[in-house]
């Protein structure tokens, strides 16, 4: 048991944060140094009454001493070195953050943070080779550029140059220069806007789940009939592409809102144990609908977390609700066993799954999930299909053998895993594809 | 009279700079502005080398190069692009449409004239 093993660890680092020698601290509770040695170094198990006599000395609760890890951080952490090759002991993540949280919980917000700046890169890159506009703007700035380094290299290098051409290349540079200076100009303007739009590292789709997580996904200006969009937009704060996805985010919400109207969805949802099959048959509505409005359900109002997650036909993550136990990972290449994914290649047929998620107390999910079409129906055109998963952590009722998932295959455990699309870099390293 | 060069360029002064040093060095350059028209005038006055800008109004050098390449009185005419972009795919695109020599802008009188010479004793 990894986190039995790391009490040691903890109770080590609370001794040596006191500056308690540890022959000192074994006479307290009446144990050899060598033995609290044995202790500290995770070679012997502690608990019962030494666990409790060991905290007190420590000034410490028992329990701090012996809880386990937040394997959301933990799997943050090992996404972090799968990142940054494997140069990182990868199998003493979860000391390091039992000793040091703190750093531990930087590591993994700077690891975000790469990641969005590196999409960011993704996003600058693709549009110097394919926006329109700045395509445009590079070609009048070179072509200004060609045109003066041509003419000007005419006045310099031709020796038997009359009168009449020189003026004439000596205008041509005057005019290409003030032509230059505005194209320069306007390109240079370009270029500034989006930094001025969005000033923080995170994408639009994180800051419209932001928004949403800030008020517990639950927008009471979104409940009623005559909902005004644009206000909810301008109070939320949003710009550019953010406040874009926002606006197709709350028109979702307040479509489902009318379809389901809060009050009797709470009621029927208490009534009939959160079961979506049920809710949908209730209301006569689509087993999506459901599954987004259960999960606007607040914990404040006594209701149980429920995580939400929707994807497009490609896999990526268009949002995401995460709640105590349960995150995707949007840059690290989720894995495709979730039952979100399982629900696009059997469209309209709602998935019930529980999953579990591998770890030192292995994690234990109920999935419901659905794939759908979205949009106008319309001859000859493929439908777009959006897949929506609702999870609930830990079911009343568990299951024996639930579906073994994990976060991404670089930070997965598991062996024999026949969807594993590279090696892992937990444990041995490598895990054979 | 100089062989024949078709400046196929809608930037004015680059058209007036490159005809000047291709017409001392004893060419005979006629130019053309627009994409749209471009084909014609090089029936019309079949020329012993085309230096074709990419960007032009109404039709890609590209497209252009892929007519010249396709019809059988121009097919063989030597043809030098210029381009403000330089990215290898666009010189991938040219060199498969059977471009003889790709330039990216800005380039240098010397450039020009030099590659202009070689295509023509080619």
């Amino acid at each position: 048991m990894p986190h039995r093993r790391l009490t040691g660890s903890r109770i080590r680092e609370k001794r040596l944060d006191q500056g308690l020698r540890q022959s000192a601290v074994a006479e307290a509770v009446g144990i050899s140094p060598s033995y609290l040695n044995l202790i500290e170094h995770n070679r012997r198990r502690i608990a019962g009454k030494l666990l409790h006599d060991l905290a007190r000395v420590l000034g410490a609760d028992p329990s701090h001493l012996t809880e386990g890890v937040d394997s959301e951080l933990l799997d943050q952490m090992r996404a972090a070195a799968a990142a940054f090759g494997e140069t990182a002991e990868v199998a003493r993540a979860e000391e390091v953050a039992a000793r040091f949280p703190g750093w531990a919980g930087l590591i993994a917000a700077q690891a975000r943070r790469l990641s969005v700046l590196e999409e960011r890169v993704q996003t600058l890159v693709d549009r110097m080779a394919y926006d329109p506009q700045l395509a445009s703007s590079l070609h009048e700035v070179i072509s200004a550029v060609t045109a003066i380094r041509s003419s000007a290299s005419i006045l310099v290098g031709q020796e038997e140059l009359d009168a009449d051409w020189q003026r004439r290349f000596h205008e041509n540079i005057h005019t290409d220069s003030r032509r230059l200076a505005d194209s320069s100009e306007a390109l240079i303007a370009y270029l500034e806007a989006p930094q001025a739009e969005s000033a923080t590292a995170t994408s639009p789709m994180e800051d419209v789940e932001a928004y949403f997580e800030a008020r517990d996904i639950h927008i009471p200006a979104l409940e009623v009939a005559e909902a005004d969009l644009d206000a909810v937009v301008a109070e939320a704060g949003l710009v550019g592409p953010a406040a874009t996805l926002l606006r197709i985010t709350a028109t979702t919400y307040h479509r489902d809102a009318m379809a389901l109207p809060r009050q009797a969805f709470e009621d029927a949802s208490l009534a009939l144990g959160y079961d979506p099959v049920a809710l949908a048959a209730k209301f006569s509505v689509g087993f999506d609908v459901v599954l987004r409005r259960l999960a606007t359900l607040s914990r404040g109002d006594g209701h149980p977390p429920m995580g939400l997650a929707v994807c497009d036909a490609s896999g990526t993550l268009t949002f995401l609700k995460h709640v105590p136990g349960f995150t995707l990972s949007r840059f690290a290449g989720v894995c495709p066993l979730w039952p979100i994914f399982r629900a696009m290649g059997q469209p309209m047929r709602p998935v019930r799954a529980d999953v579990v998620l591998p770890g030192a107390v292995p994690t234990q999910l109920r999935c419901f999930a659905v794939a759908q079409p979205v949009g106008q129906v319309q001859f000859d055109v493929p439908p777009a299909m959006q897949s929506t998963m609702l999870v609930l952590p830990d079911p009343p009722d568990v299951v024996r053998d639930p579906l073994p998932v994990g976060v991404s295959c670089r930070i997965c455990p598991r062996s024999g895993c026949s969807s594993r699309r590279e090696p892992s870099i937990d444990g041995d390293m490598l895990q054979a594809l | 009279m100089g062989k024949r060069v078709l400046l196929i360029e809608d930037e004015p002064n680059i058209i007036e700079a490159i005809s000047f040093i291709l017409s001392r060095d004893g060419w005979t350059v006629h130019t053309h502005e627009d994409g749209e028209t471009a084909m014609d005038k090089v029936l019309a006055f079949p020329p012993d080398l085309i230096i074709l800008d990419v960007m032009l109004p109404g039709r890609s050098g590209f497209d252009i190069l892929r007519d010249v390449r396709a019809h059988a009185q121009t097919g063989r005419i030597p043809v030098m692009m210029l381009t403000a972009r330089g990215q290898d795919k666009d010189r991938e695109l040219a060199g498969r449409l059977g471009v003889n020599h790709f330039m990216t802008k800005p380039f240098s009188n010397t450039e020009v004239r030099d590659h202009v010479r070689h295509l023509m004793e080619a």
